[in-house]
Parts: C-alpha cells; sequence; structure tokens
C-alpha cells in the first residue's frame, strides 16, 4: 500500500515532463522548474538546519558502545566513547564516511529450543556504503556538465569509473553500483516482512525517485540519446544565472530533469536530510566529558537557598542557649 | 542561543558554498562559450555525403566505428554499404577523416567538453591537417 503509494507518485512524475516537454514549454522544463526547485532546496535546507541549531543541548548525552573514560586501570575506547573534541571529530568521520552505527546492525533470528539468536548483519552496512559512494561519483561527474573547460579531476575519475572499457559508450562502474545497491536496498524493505512493517511511504519514495533518476541517466547514455552539448549549454547557462534553453535535447533529458529537480524539491521535507542531521547528532558529536566538566543547564530557575552559616547567624543566641555547637562563638561583623 | 549555533552556521555557509560551487565557478570566472563541432568538410567529388545523416552520426558515430573496427580487425571485412547503396572503405582515418580533417575541430571540441576520452588514438595517428586547397593527400 505504501509502496504502492510511492510508485504512483513516481509514476506520476515521470508522466507529467514526458507529456509536457511533448507539448513544447521547453523554458518551462528547462530554465523555470530547476530554479523552483534549487530555491526550495536553499530556503529549506537553511531554515531546517537553523531550526535545529536553535535547540539547545545543554547536556551531553554519552550513548555509545565504549567504556568511557574514568579511571586509569580501566581500559577507555576513545573513539566510541570519546571525552575530548578531537576523539568526537574520529568518531564523526568514522560515522560520516564509513557509517559505523550501520556497521553494528543486528539481526535476530528465533531458531529450534526455542533459541533467540543475535548475529551480525553487514549487507545493510554494504549496500549503503556502495549506494552512497557510488551516487557521490555520479553527482561529482556531472560536474563536466556544469564547468567549461571540464575540470581535470572529473576526466580522471570518468577515466576511471569506465576503466574496464566494457560496451560503448563505456560502462560507468557506479551506474552499475548505484543500481545494484538501491535495488537491494528497496527489496530489502520489501521482502522482509519485519522491515516492511516499519517501512512508510517516505522510505519507500526516495529509494524509488533516486532508481528512477538513475534508470533515466543510463537510458539517456545507451538508448534514448540526447544532445549532449545542449545538455551542457543548458546546464552552464543555469548556473552562470544566463539561462538558455537549446532545441532538440530530447525529452528523456527533460524527464531526468523533472525527476532531479523532483528530489532537490523533496529533499528538506524529508529524510535525506540525514545529510544535515548525522552532523547534528547529540549522541555523536557531544564528547562524554560529565566526570570532568560540570555542565549546568542554562535554564534552570535560581533557586533561593539559606545556608547553614546563614542559619547559624540567624538563631545563634538561642543555639547558644541551649548549648548547642556553634561554628562561629560570635556573630561575624557584617563586611564593611 | 545555544552555545554550538555559531558552529552550526560556520558549517551551514560553508556546505552551502560547496553545493553551489557552478554557479560562483561560472558567474565569477569569463566562460568561453561552447562551440558547436566543425561539420565543414573538403569537397571531394562523388565523396559529398556522409555515411549517415548527420542527426544518427552525432549519436552513433561511436557504435559505428565500434563495429568497423571489429568487421576490420576480426573478419578482414572493409566494405561498408550504406542504407542507400553507396559502398565505402571502412577506416577511421582513410574514409571518416578523409573528409572532416582536423580532428581539434571535428573530433576535439564535444569530447573535451563533456570529458570523453575515445581510446582510437591509442591506435591511431591523426592526420596532418591541410587547407582543402593542397589536394587531397591525406597521411
Amino acid at each position: 500500500m505504501k509502496f504502492g503509494f510511492s510508485l504512483l507518485i513516481l509514476a506520476l512524475l515521470i508522466v507529467i515532463p514526458a507529456l509536457g516537454a511533448s507539448l513544447g514549454g521547453a523554458p518551462f522544463w528547462g530554465i523555470v522548474i530547476p530554479y523552483c526547485a534549487l530555491l526550495i532546496f536553499l530556503v529549506g535546507f537553511t531554515s531546517r538546519v537553523l531550526k535545529w541549531a536553535k535547540l539547545p543541548v545543554p547536556f551531553r548525552i554519552p550513548t555509545s558502545t565504549g567504556q568511557q573514560k574514568s579511571l586509569d586501570w580501566i581500559q577507555h575506547s576513545p573513539l566510541d566513547n570519546p571525552s575530548t573534541g578531537l576523539g568526537v571529530v574520529g568518531r564523526m568521520a568514522l560515522e560520516v564516511l564509513l557509517f559505523r552505527s550501520l556497521f553494528r546492525n543486528t539481526k535476530v533470528e528465533l531458531k529450534e529450543g526455542p533459541k533467540l539468536v543475535y548475529g551480525s548483519s553487514k549487507w545493510l552496512w554494504a549496500g549503503a556504503l556502495a549506494f552512497h559512494y557510488a551516487f557521490l561519483i555520479i553527482f561529482l561527474r556531472h560536474f563536466k556538465y556544469f564547468v567549461e573547460p571540464t575540470p581535470f579531476w572529473v576526466v580522471g575519475m570518468q577515466n576511471l569509473d569506465s576503466f574496464f572499457q566494457v560496451g560503448l559508450p563505456m560502462l560507468l562502474a557506479t551506474d552499475a553500483v548505484i543500481v545494484a545497491a538501491i535495488s537491494f536496498l528497496l527489496l530489502r524493505r520489501l521482502l522482509d516482512a519485519r522491515i516492511r512493517y516499519i517501512s512508510n511511504a517516505s522510505d519507500y519514495f526516495p529509494l524509488l525517485l533516486i532508481l528512477a533518476i538513475a534508470a533515466t541517466g543510463i537510458l539517456m547514455r545507451y538508448f534514448f540519446k540526447v544532445d549532449l552539448v545542449g545538455v551542457k549549454k543548458l546546464a552552464m547557462g543555469l548556473f552562470s544565472l544566463k539561462p538558455v534553453v537549446p532545441e532538440g535535447i530530447g525529452a528523456m533529458f527533460y524527464i531526468h530533469m523533472f525527476l532531479v529537480s523532483s528530489l532537490i524539491a523533496y529533499f528538506p521535507f524529508s529524510k535525506l536530510m540525514h545529510l544535515a542531521g548525522v552532523f547534528l547528532s547529540p549522541t555523536r558529536n557531544l564528547a562524554n566529558n560529565n566526570r570532568m566538566r560540570r555542565h549546568l543547564n542554562p535554564w534552570n530557575p535560581q533557586v533561593k537557598v539559606h545556608t547553614y552559616e546563614e542559619y547559624e547567624d540567624e538563631f545563634r543566641d538561642v543555639m547558644k542557649a541551649a548549648e548547642l555547637p556553634l561554628d562561629k562563638e560570635k556573630q561575624c561583623p557584617k563586611a564593611s | 542561543m545555544p552555545r554550538d549555533f555559531n558552529r552550526i552556521v560556520l558549517g551551514l555557509a560553508v556546505f552551502l558554498a560547496l553545493v553551489l560551487t557552478p554557479v560562483w565557478t561560472n558567474l565569477f570566472r569569463s566562460v568561453p562559450p561552447l562551440q558547436d563541432p566543425e561539420i565543414a568538410t573538403r569537397n571531394i567529388p562523388g565523396k559529398d555525403k556522409c555515411v549517415l545523416p548527420s542527426v544518427e552520426m552525432k549519436v552513433t558515430h561511436m557504435n559505428l566505428l565500434n563495429q568497423w573496427r571489429d568487421s576490420v580487425v576480426r573478419n578482414d571485412q572493409r566494405d561498408y554499404a550504406t542504407a542507400d547503396g553507396r559502398h565505402f572503405d571502412m577506416s577511421l582515418s582513410r574514409t571518416c577523416m578523409n573528409c572532416h580533417t582536423d580532428k581539434a575541430k571535428f573530433c576535439d571540441r564535444c569530447h573535451n567538453a563533456l570529458a570523453v576520452n575515445p581510446y582510437c588514438w591509442d591506435c591511431h595517428v591523426e592526420p596532418l591537417v591541410q587547407p582543402a586547397s593542397m589536394g587531397t593527400e591525406v597521411r
């Protein structure tokens, strides 16, 4: 049901530009839509991050998988439970670059007996890592359409990507990897009943959308070829704020462009915001230094206290008469 | 404002600057306009039409050259018959580049703009560019 809804939305996002671009109005599909999408992305992303930045995080949350730093003879794990800023940088780097928390993914199974068995399960980690890095390389590769002359690192990246020289135009390894990885991540949600139960339309839709973007890109490379020089003129026109729409680029390009625009515009309202959110996870980005520093809640109300010293000052005569021990025999004269 | 507000805003600014790389690299630099390839050929009598219409050549020339390569190298088959019954020798240097003599203007403009790095020139030698009036001899 939730999957069907995502599929329906995706179908609409493909049919609309396919029909629209064939009816004409290329400036709308090639200029207005991408600019609107980019504007929504920039404003939405910024406001969402600023909203998060305004939320106070007064305390350290030592949710961790390692021993915190305490006594010298207790072994401390500085990366899993860092007590310093540098350690936090290390933990964040491992999380952002290598998805360390997915590496800890476990699988629960009920075996004969009945016996509950927990086991390591690295497939989610491997699929996510393959998908994210393939997507990053594909995104960076597209700089050949954005910048003239083409940056040297794009040429190098593309040569490496087509290293195996399979087919013509040569197969780009990341294209194969991203399709395989997204398919796996999608099937994982669909085929495992327990994961399907906790999956929402907002889980399926981004995967389907990115799969469709990759698919239209591959279709353009091999089957519905488009005028690539025209594409580069259009892209560079957009980015240099002097938009142009060259004639006869090909409908498949406008479908690809519309899907990418949809992804960009959808980004700030979706789970894709984990791009920013991963850096703002309080359980990951705060050093566990609760034992070394006292963290005071800044908005605690001022509590009116009455110290023993003041108490003794107030009742000294009565206490002396009752022969109670006193800290000071005489009331201290107020500091003059 | 919370303690880390300024740091988060700094990170956000760095991210936005990175995302907008294509915008500021294009805005603050004079970008040479993209040039279309120069299709102009030497007008050799009887060879005034390409093997395929230019619209088709634009998107399928790599596949055609690949077929020619396989046909010549693997099957020793050098004759290419077009749909309208003309015959050509399957050769990059002696057929294609006999008309489209200038590799820099004909091949490289698009290939460079799109980071395409074809391995034709691993084996082939590009013909010397000669003015059209200098005769038909091509190395």
